[in-house]
């Protein structure tokens, strides 16, 4: 086909025309897309820029180290432990999770449970994400697995802190244990503190660790990190270090507790001993006792029903927790109430017939014979029942219930453990309310000898004698200093009782354990720089029928262990110049009555400063003494770590 | 006009036509790829590897073909316009037979060295057959129904089968391109005014069907036409695409973070980063500065293109340049719309930049006819 040279020009301009129009258009797109970009890119640049940050920072909390726990002097009690584990990336195993498990298997512990959870965690997550195989691997187990790095594709050995208590169970109820934060933990703390909701964070959750919470962990450090889509780390932007916890050092003396502990050996008992002049807990141990490390790492069933069905309460905290009938301990307060409110006179001499008949019920003193004609001192030493009985009844429950609350009994004694008891004074107003019966004269009877209603701790036992001794309410005190800052002492305030009635009282106790008739000279200090003063104390645990009464009372001796009566003692020592009291309370102990000699050893050791010399003891019970010493498996602290010169 | 008319004397031969080509062109052609490269490294967190090195050795083959196109006759491709649509519609039926299943669309032929777009390759021939038709075609006769139904169903043919695979994007890019050559050729308005009204209706129609068993496009199309409507409706499910593209290019700003300093793209939280949403990356590194001036590039290459055009009494010629610019500009527009959100995702690559061989190649062979056309034109007279 041919065309004239005009369908040519025709078609050309036609073409031109078009393309114009064409060209108009496409020049109106490009105008479209340029306001476009405008208006994202510099009109609402801030506001993607916003959404832009938020997709890819990430901030991740940076947990601080714990705060650590020392003794009084230095000795540390709860530290943060390297651990070492070994985790694995999956898309770093070469496809082979299984292989490389096994293969890892004959270098660690690994069990096929763990093997199996493990790869399930593996397959749960991403492939970036590090899954723990194994936790707590031991330095050898660690290197091992270093060096064969080259096997074991995507396994990398990581190092942790974690807490450690070297100490073991000597201070397990005093400092407690740390655990990972709980559901439960979470409703009843109402902190804000983002550490919190770490999975795993381990906080206090018994004892100082849980009650010095705040102040042991610290503040978080924050990173901001940059992740892509799927949650991959990319790198680090920012870094802010937190507060690392405060170091708390105790009052406790570890060496004392240490050997407290082992004094107790295999009894159900507690030991507490408390400086007088300033109320410092110096030793406050429970037996038997557990390891908290086993609660940190997460305690196995077996262990735990192992505890749990100890009929010697390994786990509870006898000293602040367990409460007992004080028994004779209790006379201490019946005397000083009765002398208070004058309804006892310091030369006032009662006579004991060994009974008493109160309202047509009769009572008994432990000495059925009587003890005759006897004032306040000679009742203390010879634990008479009887005066205490007359006394109580002239001066009335509430004088000694008031005089309980002035020595420390009854009371909640503020101090960072756990489950404190407050222990019980009766009087006439708690029984109306908690048994809504009248109070009866019985009652008082056997309030008189801490029987009955009375119930008190090891602790409150403590403090009642040792502000005997210092003449003082004294507080007592757990936290010796913060982060090398004293903790301050509370002056005392001198008790309001007249310093003659307390002169008697010690007096009285003096001669409990140095008098010729006193309930425990067999617990006597020999060394006159020492001399000891103490109460003996025997609390009922079943109640004796009039039939067992009228055959002869069984002996503690011939019945079960758990239906023995309980032993206790409380005293101080020097006499003259008292430095450290103590209360010991053993379960079920009152076949020999440990509780005396046990208070005499941890005095002296507290006072000697370590194992108490032989010359100490009356010559008689030195070869005694000395293969019993000689016996007790003490920690040795040499290896312990010590805090460096602190103030 | 036949070859025979060309005043021959006046067209330059052998070596003597690299000093007639465009060169404006070339050196446009090769600022827009490399920013493309800058991109394919870029995404790549800083390497070469896996996508900038690929893209320059096909860029520089590219080059090669544009010359050799470049210098072979304008009439050669004009007279082979009809043997090379039919090879594309050819080799588009056996991308249905033969080809692989990649992305859930079958699109490509596994060529061993490289994976051929035949979709690509078609919206060039289809431009070139056009050309040559109104070419062939007296005049008078252009707006008859007749001569009008001829390229609509040579339009229509390769549509459907790309609509097959499917690939929504080249089926626009081929009616837009295919319409704009009919519409140059003077074609007269009131059949495009016809053509806009039924697809009104046709989307209309489009939009009725769904749900119903007659529904015209699949699911996935639907969905992202809905996520077009309304980016927020699905933040996290598949209007994530839109809503991370636009994060990507606002939060560039005036200038934009600096090159490697991307945190949308290296962080993957852009999809198809080195393919259909590249711009974002250029968009978050270079900001609103690197956003305008790849456009302006891009228009750059249009006008030289349609300058060329202009001057170029030879219908085919002409239309065959202005053609391919017109394919480009759709590109471009359609994939710069699409990740700003005022277009549905409808799959077109960034020409030249994002990365992929068949468009390239394909594009520098169309470049190739445009520069033929330039150093053939009929001079003098």
């Amino acid at each position: 086909m041919r065309r004239s040279p005009k369908d040519t020009e025709d078609s050309s301009r036609k073409i031109s025309r078009r393309a114009l129009l064409l060209g108009v258009g496409q020049a109106a797109l490009v105008a479209g897309l340029t306001l476009r970009m405008r208006q994202m890119q510099v009109v609402e640049a801030d506001q993607y820029r916003m959404l832009s940050d938020q997709n890819r920072i990430n901030l991740r909390l940076i947990p601080p180290a714990r705060g650590l726990i020392f003794d009084r002097n230095g000795i540390l009690l709860a530290g943060n432990e390297q651990n070492f584990s070994a985790v694995i990336v999956r898309e770093d195993a070469g496809g082979d999770v299984d292989g490389v498990l096994h293969r890892l298997a004959d270098l660690i512990p690994l069990s096929e449970d763990d093997i199996s959870r493990t790869l399930r965690d593996v397959k749960r997550h991403s492939a970036f994400v590090p899954i723990t195989v194994s936790d707590r691997l031991t330095w050898d187990e660690l290197s091992r697995v270093a060096v064969n790095a080259p096997a074991l594709p995507g396994v990398t050995p990581e190092v942790g802190l974690s807490r450690h208590y070297p100490l073991i169970e000597d201070m397990a109820h005093v400092v407690g244990y740390v655990g990972p934060v709980s559901e439960s933990d979470l409703a009843r703390i109402d902190s804000p503190d983002p550490l919190l909701q770490i999975p795993k964070f381990q906080i206090g959750k018994v004892g100082v660790e849980a009650l010095k919470e705040d102040d042991l962990r610290g503040t978080a450090g924050t990173k901001q990190i940059e992740v892509n889509s799927v949650g991959r780390v990319m790198r680090e932007l920012d870094r802010k270090d937190g507060q690392p916890g405060e170091n708390l050092q105790l009052t406790i003396d570890a060496k004392l507790q240490n050997y407290a502990l082992a004094r107790l050996g295999d009894q159900s008992a507690a030991v507490v001993a408390i400086e007088v002049a300033t109320g410092d807990i110096l030793a406050c141990a429970s037996a038997p006792s557990f390891d908290p490390n086993k609660f940190v790492r997460g305690i196995s069933t077996v262990d735990y029903q192992d505890y749990m069905t100890n009929d010697h309460r390994p786990l509870a905290n006898k000293t602040v927790q367990g409460i007992y009938p004080p028994g004779s301990t209790f006379k201490i307060v019946t005397a000083l109430g009765a002398l208070r409110s004058g309804a006892l006179k310091l030369n006032d001499k009662i006579r004991c017939p060994g009974y008493i008949d109160v309202s047509g019920r009769r009572f008994h003193c432990w000495n059925h014979g009587g003890h005759g004609v006897l004032d306040l001192e000679g009742a203390l030493t010879q634990s008479c029942d009887v005066f205490f009985y007359t006394v109580a009844q002239r001066c009335g429950i509430e004088v000694i219930s008031a005089m309980a609350e002035t020595m420390g009994l009854g009371v909640k004694h503020d101090l960072p453990m756990s489950a404190i008891a407050e222990g019980l004074n009766p009087n006439k107003a708690w029984k109306k309310k908690y048994r809504k019966q009248d109070w009866l004269i019985g009652d008082t009877i056997n309030a008189a000898i801490g029987q009955g209603y009375v119930l008190s701790s090891p602790l409150q036992l403590a403090v009642m004698v040792m502000r005997l001794a210092a003449g003082a309410s004294v507080l007592p005190r757990l936290i010796k200093s913060v982060n090398g800052v004293e903790a301050p002492i509370v002056p005392a305030r001198p008790l309001d009782i007249d310093p003659a009635a307390l002169g008697a009282v010690r007096a009285g106790i003096w001669g409990v354990v140095n008098g010729a008739r006193g309930t425990a000279r067999g617990a006597r200090i020999e060394d006159p720089h020492m001399i000891m003063a103490g109460k003996t104390g025997t609390s009922q645990v079943r109640n004796i029928s009039a039939a067992e009464r009228e055959t002869g009372v069984v002996g503690n001796d011939k019945v079960p262990w758990n239906q023995r009566d309980h032993a206790l003692f409380v005293g101080y020592a020097p006499y003259d110049a008292p430095k450290v009291a103590v209360s010991v309370v053993v379960e079920h102990g009152g076949a020999d009555h440990q509780a005396a000699p046990i208070s005499r050893d941890v005095l002296l050791f507290a006072l000697n400063g370590g194992m108490p010399p032989l010359s100490a003891f009356p010559a008689s019970m030195r070869s005694a003494v000395d293969a019993q010493q000689k016996s007790m498996q003490l920690r040795d602290f040499s290896a312990s770590t010590v805090a460096r010169a602190r103030t | 006009m036949s070859y025979l008319e060309y005043t021959v004397k006046t067209v330059p031969t052998g070596l003597r036509k690299a000093l007639y080509l465009n060169w404006a062109l070339v050196v446009l052609l090769i600022a827009v790829s490399s920013v493309g490269f800058l991109m394919l490294y870029s995404v790549a967190g800083g390497a070469l590897q896996p996508w900038a090195l690929p893209q320059i050795q096909r860029f520089v083959l590219g080059l090669g073909i544009m010359f050799i196109f470049a210098f072979v006759p304008i009439w050669f491709w004009r007279n082979i316009s009809g043997v090379a649509y039919l090879v594309s519609l050819l080799l588009l039926v056996l991308v249905d037979v033969a080809g692989s299943v990649g992305m859930g669309a079958q699109r490509w032929i596994d060529l061993g060295f490289m994976r051929l777009q035949p979709s690509e390759l078609a919206k060039i021939t289809l431009v070139m057959l056009l050309a040559s038709y109104y070419d062939w075609l007296d005049v008078r006769k252009t707006s008859r129904p007749l001569w009008v139904l001829i390229p609509v169903i040579l339009i229509l043919i390769p549509t459907a089968l790309v609509m097959k695979q499917p690939d929504l994007g080249t089926a626009i890019l081929l009616l837009l391109g295919g319409g704009v050559v009919m519409f140059l050729a003077g074609v007269s308005v009131w059949y495009f005014g016809v053509v806009l009204g039924a697809g009104v209706g046709l989307v209309a129609a489009v939009m009725t069907s769904r749900g119903t068993s007659w529904q015209l496009l699949k699911d996935y199309q639907f969905k992202r036409i809905d996520i077009f409507l309304d980016p927020g409706s699905d933040p996290l499910g598949a209007g994530y695409h839109i809503s991370q593209a636009k994060i990507a290019l606002g939060s560039g700003g005036w200038v934009g973070r600096g090159f490697l300093q991307g945190t949308q793209s290296r962080l993957n939280f852009l999809p198809e980063k080195h393919t259909d949403f590249i711009f974002t990356t250029l968009g978050e590194e270079f900001g609103f500065v690197g956003t305008v001036s790849l456009l302006m590039l891009y228009a750059l290459i249009i006008v030289f293109c349609v300058h060329s055009a202009m001057n170029n009494k030879d219908r085919f010629a002409a239309l065959l340049t202005l053609g391919v610019a017109a394919t480009f500009f759709f590109y471009f527009a359609v994939n710069m719309s699409m990740v700003m959100g005022l277009a549905p995702v409808v799959g077109v690559p960034l020409p030249l930049v994002s990365y992929g061989g068949s468009a390239m190649l394909v594009l520098m062979a169309a470049f190739g006819l445009v520069q033929s056309a330039h150093i053939h034109r009929p001079r003098g007279r």
